[in-house]
């Protein structure tokens, strides 16, 4: 089935943002991280398990009448890191963003240490992990330097 | 330099001249001189746990320079019981200070302060995680028995998997090319990380249940507590407490200038009829937690250590 075709799945968007080649099964994470979860003003479509040539299946996000920042996506970078991005103005596209790994994670999500200060979600500095490697990922928390445990973080995501 | 939360925060000339200015700082830590090299300032003193050595010598190491200390007091009557965040309580003492030193239960909790922070930190401990000021007048006894600090040989035995004083040490060690002997009861052996990433950084460690067997060309054995807590049950507890208590007999074929050093509170691990031998420093190394705090203080507060100390007597 071509990428064409499973983009069909639901009508094209005239204003706003479409994210493709998020992981098979990740979209909802990827909505809640957007902060666009549950009730919102937005008309949202969510098209998942389709296949694709690339990944074998993936998960695609279509966001109306919101362009969403390149700031915005790069909280993506721990759960779809290849997605592609494209802005649509009028139903063309207008601008091809990827999400990019910066240095820190900043207010993503939280350390997976149990006895970190930043477990007390009171307390209100940002939490922030750092990216140590990339391939394959390592990341440590700012405070407690403790390694991440990748498979934990989709758990503790902000 | 704002504070000293890991030892990754002093490079090694750092800790060098840290160093030497706590060497010249010893008859002031003594009560020998008075040299009031910090009057006027306040040191706020956080310790969310208890502690006896490491907050009473920040409180000496300050008084000893002229200056002043305001504590927290019990944890159990102040503010935190009332559910204070750890950000607010350090909004207040900032406030009212020019440096704190603090230990906190959760790890991270000394670089959390540091970013809420203007006034610098001094890490006493947090969590499982870093003891700098430990680190320091550690090292500070070792270059004193020793003239150096650089490749030495250096036995670490006991609890090695929960001391955060035999981590922090360890990666200071390394960074001097000493050579490192883990010598603790499987249970308790140093954290698999902690030893790859001392390697990663060119340590030459190994590894033993057999404390008296690699004491023979030691220059340092570091000893610390096994605390019974950590065993299921009794039993297991007993055989290893019993292969880690060091006696004065254990050391007639060790080094002359080998040094026995303990962070204290001590158990059964170091026998009395250890204290009188020659070999014996833990009391030298408590004290040592004076000097070296001092030297910490005046080097985060901007404040120089006079090349020449003299002066006149108190």
């Amino acid at each position: 089935m071509s990428n064409e075709h499973s983009m069909r799945r639901v009508t094209a968007i005239r204003n706003g943002t479409v994210i493709d080649h998020i992981p098979s099964g990740q979209a909802m994470l990827v909505l809640e991280m957007l902060g666009i979860a549950g009730a919102t003003a937005v008309p949202v479509s969510l098209v998942m398990n389709v296949p694709s040539k690339k990944m074998g299946s993936k998960d695609i996000i279509k966001v109306e009448d919101r362009e969403l920042t390149q700031s915005e996506l790069d909280r993506l970078a721990l759960v779809a890191p290849d997605a592609r991005v494209a802005i649509i103005r009028a139903y063309s596209v207008a601008e091809k963003l990827s999400i990019n790994l910066g240095e820190e994670l900043v207010n993503v999500v939280r350390c997976t240490f149990s006895n970190c200060i930043t477990t007390n979600l009171r307390e209100p500095l940002a939490h922030r992990l750092k990216v140590v490697q990339r391939d394959p990922l390592q990341l440590r928390c700012h405070y407690c330097g403790r390694p991440q445990d990748l498979s934990e973080l989709a758990n503790n995501v902000l | 330099m704002t504070g000293l939360i890991t030892m990754d925060d002093l490079t090694n000339e750092q800790i060098l001249s840290i160093l030497e200015d706590a060497e010249r700082l010893l008859p002031v830590a003594r009560g020998e001189i008075y040299l009031p090299l910090l009057q006027g300032r306040i040191l706020g003193n956080l310790f969310f746990e208890p502690s006896t050595r490491t907050r009473m010598s920040f409180e000496t190491a300050m008084k000893r320079l002229g200056g002043d200390v305001v504590n927290l007091g019990d944890v159990k009557t102040s503010s935190v019981v009332k559910g204070e965040t750890l950000f607010d309580t350090i909004q207040m003492v900032d406030g009212y200070t020019d440096i704190i030193a603090m230990r906190h239960p959760r790890q991270g909790a000394a670089q959390y302060a540091q970013d809420a922070a203007r006034v610098p930190i001094l890490n006493g401990g947090d969590g499982a995680g870093h003891h700098p000021t430990q680190t320091m007048l550690d090292l500070f006894t070792i270059k004193q028995a020793h003239g150096r600090l650089e490749g030495l040989k250096v036995v670490l035995a006991g609890d090695l998997r929960y001391g955060r004083t035999v981590h922090s040490l360890s990666h200071a060690l390394t960074r001097f090319g000493c050579e490192l002997i883990f010598a603790s009861p499987s249970l308790l052996n140093m954290p698999e990380e902690i030893v790859s990433d001392l390697r990663s950084h060119g340590a030459n460690v190994i590894e033993t249940e057999d404390l008296y067997g690699s004491m023979a060309d030691a220059d340092v054995v570091y000893m610390t507590r096994i605390q019974k807590e950590r065993f299921a049950d009794e039993d297991e507890y007993a055989r290893c407490a019993g292969a880690y208590k060091l006696h004065a007999r254990h050391l007639s074929e060790v080094k002359q200038d080998m040094i026995v050093m303990h962070p204290l509170p001590r158990v059964d691990e170091i026998d009395p009829s250890v204290d009188k031998t020659r070999h014996a420093r833990y009391f030298e190394q408590a004290f040592n937690g004076v000097v070296a705090r001092m030297a910490l203080l005046c080097r985060l507060l901007g404040v120089t250590v006079p090349a020449k100390i003299e002066g006149g007597a108190l």
